[in-house]
């Protein structure tokens, strides 16, 4: 993927500052909070919820089973509409795509719709050392460019910024970038709109190429769909002479019928709205109503990888709504930043590691960054069972074996750092698998349970020590009070004690 | 019926007053429980951080041990839920890699008839008010993995409303996760602490003086906490507050572990 | 890699990531072609209900006042400019006064648009659960930006043949080769604190005349 994400520090790492950081975990609590209560007043209003989430896993689940016939289809609709359609195998082959269709142009400026495959695939930066100039539109792109940061959620990028500090940033950047924010500008949030409306504007009215993404693309007929909220996206795909869309292959449908589930479904889980704002929909290109040139880059980068993961391969179901961070307890005291791509929160600790592998510290860790409390997948409205594909990769990070990397099959070793966990997880099946080892570890936690220190001196030990007593170990285990309770118990009826010998040895 | 106890690991050798406090309520309700001396560990804390191999032998070992029984009832959500929705997912994958050895087997026998303790009680036994007697504010933090993989639903609740003397109160932000996670808590310390610690002030500002949980391994953790702060709150295990009744409280005299 | 080759590369990958032939997937379609049961009267009044949710101003009038109202619209919005598209029904501008109307010809640009105060269409489809109205080009909504630019937008929807209650009910009256906008209230943002704010690029004032002759 990016450049933009190499040499991060692994997640635990990066959550031991953020967790520390009060006003971002402020921030995230505060924006988190707000959408988890109007999500579920939003969804409550379907009485069938759980029919469009089964609805919407299976159109999801049918096209990537057949996904080379769809893509095939959506290719032949596009092009019979008057549109272009090229395919990037990996980052590198779209953005090289990108910059000669831009190139081609003669334009060195284009205006961007927020697009989580743009981000995926770092073509701002690309751009740039290209010397073309890409402008984010949307309000939090925007301010996460002007503020030189990354974006830290899917749906709203800049979270972790509070609306001081975003004034802040509009004040000092907004001048090296264009029309320079209004004097006395204060945080409201309708303030700020109003200087990003001002700010943009001009840029809007010059562009003459648009970048975007697309949220559906239907193989049937060839149209791409759009939902978003500010009306940046209407901008970027009706006004400029070029539009280019970059899109991920699992983004197709097979027919337009099928957007009836995600219209509803997206909107909801998303914004918390019955629908948002603003939805674009088109098919090539039109006389005489936006673009005159229409190019479609159709983005592998790791996805036929996962897809040939039979367990982690629903990750592709995933239509970015972003509910599962919203509702994701690490998310909120981690911070978008930690899990080091475009794809945070527990949908980016399942998908980040198998676009991109395991290789990398940062990404064997992602999988390890759950409590797997399963409050993902209840609300995810495509039904991705995030908590099992977490430990479906934790598998293949602690034990490696085969996996396809690039579209070759191989075999991947177990993660760095995880013999010690191995041998110590060996260690713990031997005991727990002989009754007589298992009583004998119970009898020795006993007897040297004075001996116990509150406080751990090993990694792990500290781990728990550092800001939690460890449990008083009892004098006896459950077992020995049980025997004592069986004598009593025969004593008391007269029956005999039930046997209670320790039989069943390992098998 | 012939029912046995799964007192899980953790509670054998950590917390055997919770298993005691199960014996007690279920041999009061009439129930003859049998604790077969075979059981370890379900599995769950190798299974969760993808040793999924080193868990196949617990499931036959867990299979075997409770092969004779009607009921298994074990007091953690987190167990039952291990042994009810991942030891058929680790056959299906064991038979996939082409080597079932006896765990397809063990998995539909172990499956159905695995019960959290609340379930047991509610579902099997039919009773919410256990005759149960314990007079003191209590809050309930329900655990994710009986909370959203078992459905337990408002069974617990129920129960606690129906025990004399106690006065619940509510816990804000309940069904968030207390940030235990297993090995997350050792893997992720600085998020499994942030969250831990976010749990105990809800429960604190509830003004309870008992912190109530159906899994000692949440508890672990949160008493942890507590205790670390010497905060006026105790951590208790459910089955130890149904166990009590005003004739014979449930004193925990074995270990007095979660306090 | 060229273009041809990453097509097959990408074609090959997901061929070999689908060997194990996994299992085709039926769609249930049991989910709800609407939810609840309503007269056109109510559903029309939901749409009312929901396009105010979001900020949007909805008007009802009768077939006879639609020109009074969108003079009444134009002129308490202070407009001095309208653009309206070619196909726009003439007497619904028959009131109209004191206000520069232009008529938009395909190569209308941003720029003159830029300096237009409102724009005055009529729609395809609106949806009353999600209070929203759908403009798909026809001559009386005309070309996308003309209702994207200008900062206030007059649409007229006829209640009840243009309005269905839910999603599934007006994709079927959609014909996708067109430009489809769906608009659900004025522009607006939740980009900042996850709250939502009215008012970014597109129009910050939406005016919803709801046409029925039940007024």
């Amino acid at each position: 993927m990016s450049g933009t994400y190499l040499g991060l520090p692994a997640f635990p790492e990066a959550a031991r500052t953020s967790t520390k950081d009060a006003q971002l975990r402020a921030n995230l609590t505060h924006a988190t909070h707000t959408i988890r209560a109007k999500r579920a007043g939003a969804v409550g209003e379907l009485a069938d919820w759980q029919g469009l989430r089964a609805a919407g896993a299976a159109i999801k689940d049918h096209t990537l089973r057949h996904l080379d016939t769809y893509l095939e289809q959506l290719e032949a609709a596009v092009t019979a509409a008057g549109g272009t359609v090229h395919w990037a195998v990996d980052a590198a082959d779209a953005n090289r795509i990108v910059t000669e269709l831009v190139r081609a142009t003669g334009e060195t400026e284009v205006v961007k719709v927020k697009s989580m495959a743009t981000q995926e695939i770092g073509l701002n930066d690309h751009l740039r050392v290209e010397g073309i100039s890409a402008y984010e539109t949307d309000l939090a792109e925007l301010i996460v460019q002007l503020g030189d940061d990354r974006p830290s959620h899917i749906l709203v990028p800049a979270i972790h910024k509070n609306r001081s500090q975003i004034r802040d940033i509009f004040r000092t950047a907004m001048g090296e970038w264009g029309r320079p924010a209004p004097d006395g500008l204060s945080d409201t949030p309708a303030d700020l709109a109003e200087a990003a409306r001002l700010h943009l504007r001009e840029k809007f009215l010059r562009a003459k190429v648009g970048i975007s993404g697309a949220n559906f693309m239907v193989a049937e007929t060839g149209t791409m769909v759009v939902v978003e909220s500010e009306g940046n996206g209407r901008m970027c795909l009706t006004l400029p002479e070029t539009l280019i869309s970059v899109v991920g292959i699992e983004k197709v449908v097979p027919t337009f019928r099928d957007l009836e589930v995600f219209l509803q479904t997206l909107p909801r889980s998303s914004t918390a709205e019955r629908m948002n704002p603003y939805t674009s929909m088109w098919t090539g290109t039109t006389d005489g109503d936006g673009p005159r040139t229409f190019h479609l880059v159709l983005l592998d980068n790791g996805r036929t990888d996962t897809l040939a993961d039979t367990e982690g391969r629903p990750a592709l179901r995933c239509i970015r709504c972003s509910a599962c961070l919203n509702v994701c307890p690490v998310y909120e005291r981690a911070g978008g930043h930690a899990y080091g791509s475009a794809y945070p929160g527990p949908i980016g600790a399942i998908l980040t590691p198998q676009l991109r592998g395991t290789a990398d510290a940062l990404d064997a860790s992602l999988p390890y960054a759950s409590s797997l409390c399963g409050a993902c997948y209840d609300v995810c409205p495509v039904a991705i069972d995030i908590p099992s594909i977490l430990v479906h990769l934790r598998e293949r990070v602690a034990q490696g074996g085969e996996v396809v990397t690039a579209g070759r099959r191989t075999t991947i070793k177990p993660a760095k750092g995880h013999a010690a966990e191995r041998a110590a997880m060996r260690a713990a099946l031997v005991t727990l698998d002989h009754p007589v080892a298992w009583r004998a570890t119970q009898y020795l936690a006993a007897r040297t349970r004075r001996l116990h220190p509150r406080r751990l001196p090993t990694p792990a030990g500290r781990a728990w020590t550092d800001r939690r007593d460890l449990p008083q170990v009892p004098a006896g285990s459950f077992r020995d009070w049980w025997r004592e309770h069986e004598k009593e118990r025969a004593g008391r009826t007269g029956a005999p004690a039930r046997d209670t010998g320790e039989k069943g040895g390992a098998q | 019926m012939r029912v046995a106890l799964f007192v899980t690991c953790v509670n054998d050798l950590l917390y055997p007053d919770t298993g005691r406090a199960v014996v007690t309520l279920l041999e009061r309700l009439g129930v003859e429980v049998d604790f077969p001396s075979a059981q370890s560990c379900c599995g769950q804390p190798q299974f969760n951080t993808g040793y999924r191999h080193q868990t196949e032998p617990l499931v036959r070992r867990y299979a075997d041990a409770f092969a004779p029984y009607d009921y298994v009832v074990t007091p953690s959500g987190s167990c039952a839920a291990m042994v009810r929705d991942n030891y058929p997912k680790i056959a299906r994958k064991a038979a996939a890699e082409g080597r079932d050895d006896g765990l397809s087997q063990a998995a539909a026998a172990a499956a159905p008839k695995t019960y959290e303790l609340t379930e047991f009680l509610v579902d099997v036994l039919k009773v919410t008010d256990v005759g149960a007697y314990f007079p003191h504010t209590v809050t309930y933090h329900p655990s994710c993995h009986g909370l959203r993989m078992l459905g337990l639903g408002d069974r617990p609740r129920r129960l606690l409303e129906a025990v004399r003397g106690l006065e619940l109160r509510e816990l804000e932000g309940a069904e968030e996760c207390c940030g235990f996670g297993g090995t997350f808590a050792v893997k992720n310390p600085d998020v499994s602490v942030a969250m831990g610690e976010d749990k105990v002030r809800h429960a604190l500002d509830s003004g309870a003086s008992v912190l109530c949980g159906a899994d000692n391994s949440c508890l672990m953790h949160l008493g942890g906490i507590l205790r670390r702060d010497d905060a006026p709150m105790r951590a208790v295990h459910l089955a130890e507050i149904l166990a009590s009744t005003q004739e014979q409280p449930f004193t925990p005299a074995v270990s007095g572990a979660v306090r | 890699m060229t273009g041809s080759s990453s097509r097959t590369e990408v074609l090959r990958r997901i061929r070999a990531a689908l060997g194990d032939r996994p299992e085709d997937v039926p769609v249930p379609r049991d989910y709800l072609q609407e939810h609840g049961d309503r007269t056109p009267q109510e559903t029309a009044d939901l749409l009312a209900e929901h396009l105010a949710d979001y900020r949007a101003h909805v008007h009802r009038a009768a077939p006879a006042d639609i020109a009074g109202t969108v003079a009444r619209l134009l002129a308490d919005h202070g407009s001095r400019t309208a653009v309206v598209p070619p196909g726009l029904p003439q007497e619904w501008l028959s009131q109209v006064a004191g206000v520069e109307v232009t008529t938009a010809g395909a190569d209308i640009t941003a720029r003159e648009l830029d300096a237009i105060d409102s724009v005055v269409t009529g729609c395809a489809v609106a949806i009353a659960e999600t209070g929203t109205i759908v403009l798909d080009g026809s001559p009386d909504q005309g070309v996308r930006r003309i209702t994207l630019v200008p900062d206030h937008h007059v649409c007229v929807v006829r209640a009840p043949e243009q309005v269905v209650a839910a999603v599934p009910q007006a994709l079927p009256r959609l014909d996708p080769a067109r430009p489809l906008t769906w608009i659900s209230g004025p522009s607006a943002t939740s980009d900042i604190e996850l709250d939502r704010v009215e008012g970014v690029h597109g129009p910050r004032t939406l005016d919803v005349v709801l046409v029925s002759a039940a007024v």
